[in-house]
């Protein structure tokens, strides 16, 4: 094999290559770009956050207003609700992690750490949701995403009718193939009777 | 050395000359409609027309419902009910095309467990049945698809419950939940997509039978004996075949009518036996329906997926195995799968040498208990998860997972099977009289009736 073919054969396996090459690239960002595009537009993105206005909750009642197309459950807990879920060690739940967006990872799931924050109204005003009254999460199960039915399980929280998930009246999960506790999303009273879901980006 | 030796297409004319040489497609259809097929096939061969005559009419009904619907979540459900009842005949259209996904998976189960019986999966036909469970599955995804499409409340939870299988992939999971919905929950993104793939991945199963039909036409059907035709010559294969038209084409239809008597009388008068009426009330994010249940054809697979929970042993020592990783929810989304998983592996998990279950006393009964096992999951995967249903479940479920891993296996080893015919010919002399061009050239002939 002569010298000059020996060339020819390098040059034509570099442009093999660089062919190759540019072409695995070229349908790598052009079906990257097409994949992409199935993640979630803008608009869908921009609802991060809602004001859902609650004066109308009472005492054992619930709503499930949407936020970003998910249910969320708004519970305004009866005191037996409230005893209930304080009386549990937090040792024996099968998810010991409170799950709550505004705390760290490592908080604990006790029924303090799964509630509302009382809305702090100023000096000698009574906040009309009592300490540990106001419960929030998400109204999805966390087996495969049903949303449970209030009220009802063997702790009296909820039941979720499609794989036979018990959560109690904090929300945690209790027995069941569910893995964990209701997640808690960023929720706080702005005012007495106003609660924002989502931080405001 | 491809194929049985058969007689091939001859133009004869001027015009056919012409065509042959620059397009040769009347030779192709030739050869795919005279092939040489094993004249003792019994009516268990009838499923692959039913099944391509099923995705026709699947094409043909959907097509024409897809010029009057809308994949809009505020439309979609009203559209309908348009459909129903304001379209010229498309309640009929409707209900042709949602029993039709019902008509698909009966004739898709029986086809898998013919396959299953008489061994045809095996070499070498591997990759017959390989491109055979990847259309079942695009089977399956597709009728999800479509039923996702009226927007009911079983659509909508039916959707939910599903995509969150892939939530729980560790890691990535959320990730690619959000990214096949499009959004955080089932939401018009959802829809709209869904709409697209229902639409399109029928012509990919169209597709796939091309190369399905290629690869059995390649290496010859199967048939109840599992002996292969003779290729020494065109003689000998002509004593053990039969041209596929007109013999086997007008058996197979007088199957697909007696099989369309029945679908028809489903469709004329019980439309929505098979469905739920759940799906008659417009999707809402706000609550599930109280027994949410997929349709019956996904129920063996569902309580597959169903029966491994927490409380599982192999599910609590797989999870401390990977350090936490895989928990009870993922394992029953690989459980699920994986069921599928093993069948594709079929070909190389049994290892008898001989292919016909017909000569496999010992075969046969694990292979019966199979199809009941596959009964009972599909009825238990109805029942909630509660009492004494789990534990049908797994019970059905490690049944499943034993019999291609395990079973399978060993009997080839263990099992004596019988000796099988030593020709096609010799099978089919014994079961039929001379008359019927039976018993000529084999000597121990049955009986003359
Ligand atoms: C593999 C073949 C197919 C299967 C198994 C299948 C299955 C289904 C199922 C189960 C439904 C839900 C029916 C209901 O509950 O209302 C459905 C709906 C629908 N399909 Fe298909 N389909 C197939 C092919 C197609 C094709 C090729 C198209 C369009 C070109 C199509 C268009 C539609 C439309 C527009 C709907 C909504 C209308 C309705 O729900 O009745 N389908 N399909
Ligand atoms: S989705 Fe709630 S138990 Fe499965």
């Amino acid at each position: 094999m002569s010298h000059a073919d020996d060339l020819q054969g390098t040059r034509r396996d570099f442009i093999y290559y660089a062919t190759a090459g540019g072409g695995a690239i070229a349908a790598g960002v052009g079906g990257w770009g097409l994949i992409n595009s199935m993640n979630p537009s803008r608009d869908v993105l921009a609802l991060q956050s809602v004001r859902v206005d609650i004066s109308g909750l009472s005492e054992g009642m619930q709503i499930v207003p949407l936020w970003q197309g998910k249910p969320v459950f708004i519970r305004y807990r009866t005191p037996e609700e409230i005893e209930a879920a304080r009386s549990v060690d937090v040792a024996d739940l099968p998810d010991q992690s409170a799950g709550n967006d505004l705390l760290g990872d490592d908080a604990e799931a006790t029924d303090a750490n799964r509630t509302v924050a009382v809305f702090d109204g100023g000096e000698g005003v009574e906040p009309t949701f009592p300490e540990g009254a106001l419960y929030v999460s998400s109204g999805l199960c966390t087996h495969l995403g049903c949303v449970p039915v209030g009220e009802s399980g063997d702790f009296g929280g909820w039941f979720c009718p499609c794989h036979g998930s018990h959560y109690d009246t904090a929300g945690r999960i209790r027995k069941g193939p569910a893995p964990r506790n209701l997640p808690i999303p960023y929720a706080v009273l702005v005012e007495d009777t106003v609660l924002q879901l989502g931080e405001e980006a | 050395m491809a194929g049985i030796p058969h007689d091939h297409y001859e133009p004869s004319t001027g015009g056919e000359k012409w065509l042959h040489k620059r397009l040769p497609v009347v030779g192709l259809m030739y050869d795919t409609l005279m092939i040489p097929t094993p004249k003792n096939l019994n009516w268990m061969w009838i499923w692959g027309i039913v099944l391509v005559f099923t995705l026709v009419l699947q094409i043909a009904t959907g097509v024409i419902l897809a010029m009057h619907y809308v994949a809009d979540t505020e439309l979609a459900f009203s559209r309908i009910e348009h459909i129903m009842r304001n379209v010229n005949g498309g309640a009929m259209i409707r209900y042709v095309h949602m029993n039709g996904a019902s008509l698909f998976f009966v004739a898709v189960y029986a086809h898998i467990f013919r396959a299953l019986y008489y061994g045809s999966y095996k070499s070498p036909r591997e990759v017959t049945w390989i491109i055979g469970i990847l259309m079942f599955v695009l089977m399956m995804g597709t009728a999800f698809m479509g039923y996702v499409l009226p927007w009911g409340q079983m659509s909508f939870h039916g959707t939910a419950v599903i995509t969150g299988l892939f939530g729980a992939i560790p890691f990535v999971g959320e990730a690619i939940q959000t990214w096949l919905l499009g959004a955080g929950a089932v939401g018009q993104p959802a829809l709209n997509r869904f709409f697209a793939l229902h639409y399109m991945l029928p012509f990919v199963l169209l597709g796939l039978t091309i190369v399905h039909v290629w690869a059995f036409h390649t290496t010859g059907n199967n048939n109840p004996t599992g002996v292969e035709v003779r290729r020494t010559s065109k003689e000998e294969a002509e004593r053990d075949t039969l041209p596929f038209w007109p013999y086997f084409v007008i058996k197979d239809l007088l199957a697909l009518v007696v099989i369309l008597i029945v679908f028809t009388a489903i469709v004329g008068f019980m439309p929505n036996y098979l469905g739920h009426p759940d799906n008659y009330i417009p999707a809402t994010a706000a609550a599930t329906p109280a027994h949410i249940v997929p349709e019956w054809y996904f129920l063996p697979f569902y309580a597959i997926l169903r029966a491994f929970d927490d409380s599982v042993w192999i599910v609590i020592l797989t999870n401390w195995l990977t350090f936490g990783i895989i928990d009870g929810k993922f394992f029953g989304v690989l459980a699920m799968f994986g069921a599928i998983a093993v069948m594709a592996l079929a070909p190389w998990l049994d290892t008898s040498s001989v292919r016909s279950g017909r000569y496999r006393p010992m075969f046969k009964w694990w292979f019966w208990l199979l199809v009941v096992d596959f009964i009972i999951l599909m009825w238990v995967g109805a029942r909630p998860a509660e009492g004494i249903y789990p534990v049908i479940s797994l019970i059905g479920a490690t049944y499943w997972f034993a019999y291609f891993l395990v079973i399978l296996p060993l009997l080839g080893v263990i099992e004596k099977p019988l000796t099988p015919p030593a020709t096609i010919e010799e099978d089919f002399a014994a079961h039929y009289p001379k008359s019927t061009g039976g018993s000529s050239s084999a000597p121990a002939a049955a009986p003359a009736e």
